[in-house]
C-alpha cells in the first residue's frame, strides 16, 4: 500500500467513524467530536513541530493551551472601568517593577564578575521583589474588591474574539521564549521536567491571580464569533429554512452554531497544516531534521543548534496557544480547574505518537482518531460493563464496577500508546 | 524579644512539617534516582506507582481493620505496608517483563523509554482509579499526636504550642530505617555492589559476569518498596488522592535532579532542600518575626513570600537554578 493510499484510507476511516456517530448517536455529538478533533489536531501539529521536526521533549503543552485560553479573556471581554480606576495602573506598575528587577539582575550578572557578583544579583532580586510586592499587592486588593461577585478583575480589551486566537499564539510564544532561553540546551529529560513545572505554574497563576481572569471563580459568557442559538430560534427566516430540512428550530440552531465553529476551525487548521508542510519540505525543515538526527554533526556543519531549537520551540508553543484560544472560545468560558496534565499534555502526546511523529498529516490524523477514542471509550465501556454486570445481583460491587467505567479511558489511552510504540513505533502514518 | 517562643513557633510551623515532607520526598526521589541509575531513564510513572502501592496498602488496612486488628496508638497501615509492597512489586515486575524489557533489549535512546513510561503512567492511573476511585481517602487511625499543642503549653508554660503528629514521627523514624537499610544493602551486600557496578559501567559489569536481568529485577523490587513506603507516609501525613500523587512527580523529580540523578545521597539531600524551601517560602513569618524582633520592628503584614498555591513554583525555581549553575546536581549525578 502506498503512503498516499494509506493516508487517504485512514482519514476516510476517521470520517466514517464521525459520520457513524452522527447516524447512530446524534449529529450534535458528531459535530462536537469534529470540533474538538480539529482543535486537538492543531495541538498535535504544534507538538509534532517540536518533537517530530526537532526532537524537543515538551511536556508543558497544558500551560501553553491555558495561556491561549487566558488570551481570550484578556482580548475579548469588555474592560471593567471601576476596577481599572481602583488599581489597574498600580498592578501594571507593580508588574513593570518586577520585570525591571529581573532584567536588572540579568544585566548585573552579565556585566559584573568576581566574587561579589552573586551577592549583587541576589540583592537586586530581593529588593526588586519587595518593591514589586509593595506596589502590586495593594493594587490587587483594590481590584479584587470591586464587585467581587460578578467581576473583581480588570476585564479585557473588548476586541473581537477572533483576534484572541493570534493573541493566544503570541502569549504562548512569549512564554515559550522565556522558557526556551533558560531550559533549552538542557538534556531531553531535564527539559521535560522543566516544561512540566512551567505548565503547573501557569495553571497556578491562572487559579490564584483573581485580578487577571477571576481565578477559580471562572470567566463566563465569553463573546462568540458565531450567532447565539436563542437569536437563531427567534429569527423566522432561520426557523423556516430549518423546517425545509425537516428539523425543529432548537436542533437546527445548535447544529448551525457548531457547524460555524467547525468551519472556522477548519480554516485555521488548513492554514497551519499547509504552513507546516511547506516548512517540513523547505531547507529549514531538512536542517531541523538533520539537527534532530545528529546534533553534533549539524553543529559541525555550522548550524546554530540552540537558536534553531529556540525557534521551533516558540513556533510549536504558539500553535498550541492558538489551539487553546480556539478551545476556550468554543467552551465560552475559562475554567482554570479544568486543565489537567493527563488531558491537555499527555493525551496530545499520545495523538502525536499514534499518528506518526515527524509527519504533519499523521499528527492531524492522530488528533482526530485519539480524540474520537477518548470520547467514545466511555459509552462503549458503559455498554460492555452493563452487559457483563447484567447477570449480577444489585449491590456494592455492581455499582462500583459501573462507576469505574469513567476511568476506562485513561487505561485505554495507555494501552493504545504502548501498543503503537511496540508494534508500530513510527505511528499510523510514518515519517517519509 | 522572646527567642524561645520564636524557636518553638518556627519548629512547629516550619521545621517539623518540612522534615516530615522532606523525608517523604527523599524516599520518593530515591526511587526515581534508582530507576535512573540502573535503567537509565526518567520514570514518569513513579507518582502513579506510589499511588498504586498506597492504594494496595489502604485496601489491606481496611481488611485488617474489619478483622479487628490494630496497632494501638500507631496507624494500622504500618502493618499493611508489606502487602502494599508485594502488590506494587508484582505490578512493576509485570510491567518490566511486558513493557520495558523489550526496549532494553533494543537499547533504545532514553527519551523513548520516557515516552513508554508515560504510557505506563496512563495505565497505572486508570487501574488505581478503577479500583479505588479518584476521591480523597483517609486511612490514618490510632493516636493523632505524640505531643499536642495544648499539652506542650501546659508542660513548658510557653505561649506557643508545639504539636508533633504521630504521622510525622513515624515518617522520620521510617525514613531513617529505610535509608539505613538501603545504604547497607547498596554498600555491603553482593547484590548491592553488583547494582552499583552496573550503574557505574554497564559493559564492565557485564564482562565480570553480573546478570543484568537480575540487577534490573532487584532494582524494581527496591523501587516498589520505596514508592509504596513514600506513598503511604505521605498519605498518612496528608491524605490519599491519586491526582495529588501524580502532582508529587514534580517536587520528587526536582529533588532527584537537584541532588544529582543517579546519586542516592543526592536524592536525600535534594528532598530536604526542596521541602525546606517550599515550606519556608510559603510560610507566613509574622508570628516568628514578632517574637524574635524588637517590638518597634514587628512586621504589619503576614510576611508570606508566596501564597501556598505557588509551592510548585518553588521546586521549579530551585530546579532551574541548580540546572543552570551546576547541571549534574549537588552530588555529581550521572548524565546519560
Amino acid at each position: 500500500m502506498t503512503d498516499r493510499l494509506r493516508a487517504v484510507s485512514l482519514f476516510a476511516l476517521v470520517a466514517l467513524l464521525i459520520l457513524g456517530t452522527g447516524v447512530l448517536q446524534s449529529w450534535n455529538s458528531a459535530l462536537l467530536i469534529l470540533n474538538m478533533g480539529l482543535v486537538s489536531a492543531l495541538m498535535a501539529l504544534g507538538v509534532n513541530l517540536q518533537w517530530g521536526f526537532a526532537g524537543l521533549f515538551n511536556v508543558g503543552v497544558m500551560g501553553f493551551v491555558a495561556l491561549g485560553g487566558l488570551a481570550v479573556v484578556l482580548t475579548s471581554m469588555p474592560p471593567v472601568g471601576a476596577a481599572w480606576q481602583a488599581g489597574g495602573l498600580r498592578i501594571l506598575a507593580g508588574l513593570a517593577l518586577g520585570a525591571a528587577s529581573v532584567v536588572a539582575a540579568v544585566l548585573a550578572w552579565r556585566r559584573t564578575s568576581g566574587k561579589m557578583r552573586g551577592w549583587i544579583v541576589a540583592a537586586i532580586l530581593l529588593v526588586g521583589f519587595f518593591l514589586y510586592r509593595a506596589v502590586f499587592d495593594a493594587g490587587v486588593e483594590a481590584v479584587e474588591a470591586v464587585d467581587a461577585a460578578t467581576s473583581g478583575y480588570l476585564g479585557g480589551l473588548g476586541l473581537p474574539v477572533l483576534l484572541a486566537w493570534p493573541v493566544g499564539g503570541l502569549l504562548a510564544a512569549g512564554a515559550a521564549w522565556i522558557i526556551g532561553k533558560t531550559a533549552l540546551g538542557l538534556r531531553s529529560d531535564y527539559l521535560a521536567i522543566a516544561t512540566l513545572g512551567i505548565a503547573e505554574i501557569v495553571i497556578a497563576i491562572l487559579k490564584n491571580e483573581d485580578w487577571m481572569a477571576r481565578g477559580v471563580k471562572n470567566v463566563n459568557g465569553l463573546p462568540r464569533p458565531v450567532p447565539y442559538e436563542i437569536d437563531l430560534q427567534a429569527d423566522p427566516a432561520f426557523v423556516e429554512r430549518a423546517a425545509g430540512f425537516g428539523l425543529d428550530p432548537t436542533t437546527a440552531s445548535t447544529l448551525w452554531v457548531k457547524a460555524g465553529y467547525a468551519l472556522l476551525f477548519t480554516v485555521v487548521l488548513v492554514i497551519v497544516l499547509i504552513l507546516a508542510q511547506l516548512a517540513l519540505k523547505s531547507p529549514w525543515g531538512r536542517m531541523m531534521r538533520a539537527i534532530r538526527d545528529n546534533e553534533t554533526a549539524a553543529r559541525a556543519m555550522g548550524k546554530n543548534v540552540t537558536g534553531r531549537h529556540l525557534q521551533v520551540f516558540i513556533l510549536g508553543s504558539a500553535i498550541c496557544g492558538i489551539a487553546g484560544a480556539m478551545m476556550t472560545t468554543l467552551d465560552g468560558q475559562l475554567t482554570p480547574t479544568s486543565y489537567q496534565p493527563l488531558r491537555y499534555t499527555f493525551l496530545i502526546w499520545v495523538m502525536v505518537i499514534v499518528g506518526g511523529s515527524g509527519n504533519n498529516l499523521g499528527a492531524v490524523l492522530g488528533g482526530f482518531f485519539i480524540w474520537f477514542a477518548w470520547v467514545q471509550v466511555e459509552p462503549l465501556g458503559q455498554a460492555i460493563m452493563g452487559l457483563v454486570t447484567s447477570g449480577m445481583a444489585e449491590g456494592e460491587l455492581k455499582r462500583h464496577l459501573l462507576d469505574s467505567v469513567q476511568h476506562m479511558r485513561l487505561l485505554t489511552m495507555g494501552v493504545i500508546l504502548l501498543l503503537v510504540l511496540r508494534f508500530s513505533p513510527r505511528g499510523l502514518l510514518p515519517e517519509r | 524579644m522572646d527567642l524561645l517562643n520564636a524557636f518553638v513557633a518556627l519548629s512547629n510551623f516550619v521545621l517539623i512539617p518540612a522534615i516530615a515532607y522532606g523525608s517523604q520526598l527523599a524516599i520518593g526521589a530515591l526511587g526515581v534516582t534508582m530507576v535512573y541509575g540502573i535503567l537509565r531513564f526518567s520514570n514518569f510513572a513513579h507518582g502513579d506507582t506510589m499511588a498504586f502501592g498506597t492504594m494496595a496498602t489502604i485496601i489491606a488496612t481496611w481488611g485488617l481493620q474489619s478483622m479487628g486488628v490494630s496497632l494501638g496508638p500507631l496507624p494500622t497501615a504500618l502493618l499493611a505496608i508489606p502487602v502494599g509492597i508485594a502488590a506494587c512489586a508484582a505490578l512493576v515486575l509485570a510491567t518490566d517483563r511486558v513493557v520495558f524489557r523489550f526496549y532494553r533489549a533494543q537499547k533504545v535512546v532514553p527519551v523513548i523509554l520516557v515516552i513508554v513510561s508515560i504510557g505506563v503512567m496512563f495505565i497505572y492511573n486508570g487501574i488505581t482509579r478503577i479500583i479505588l476511585g479518584p476521591d480523597d481517602q483517609r486511612f490514618a487511625d490510632g493516636e493523632r499526636f505524640i505531643i499536642s499543642a495544648r499539652d506542650f503549653k501546659e508542660m513548658t508554660g510557653l505561649e506557643e504550642g508545639l504539636a508533633i503528629r504521630t504521622t510525622q514521627g513515624i515518617t522520620l523514624v521510617t525514613a531513617v530505617i529505610v535509608v539505613a537499610l538501603l545504604f547497607w544493602f547498596l554498600n555491603r551486600t553482593r547484590t548491592g555492589k553488583s547494582m552499583r557496578a552496573y550503574s557505574d559501567n554497564e559493559d564492565l559489569a557485564l564482562l565480570s559476569g553480573i546478570d543484568p536481568e537480575r540487577v534490573v529485577r532487584v532494582t524494581w523490587l527496591i523501587v516498589a518498596a520505596l514508592a509504596t513506603i513514600a506513598g503511604v507516609l505521605y498519605g498518612l501525613d496528608k491524605s490519599y488522592k491519586p491526582f495529588t500523587y501524580f502532582q508529587l512527580l514534580l517536587p520528587i523529580f526536582a529533588a532527584a535532579i537537584v541532588g544529582g540523578l543517579g546519586s542516592p545521597l543526592g536524592a536525600i539531600a535534594g528532598g530536604f532542600v526542596i521541602a525546606f524551601s517550599e515550606v519556608a517560602i510559603t510560610y507566613a513569618w509574622k508570628k516568628v518575626l514578632e517574637y524574635s524582633l524588637p517590638e518597634s520592628l514587628a512586621p504589619e503584614g503576614l510576611v508570606q513570600l508566596l501564597s501556598t498555591d505557588y509551592k510548585f513554583a518553588v521546586s521549579f525555581v530551585i530546579l532551574v537554578i541548580v540546572l543552570l549553575f551546576r547541571p549534574t546536581g549537588l552530588f555529581r549525578g550521572k548524565a546519560v
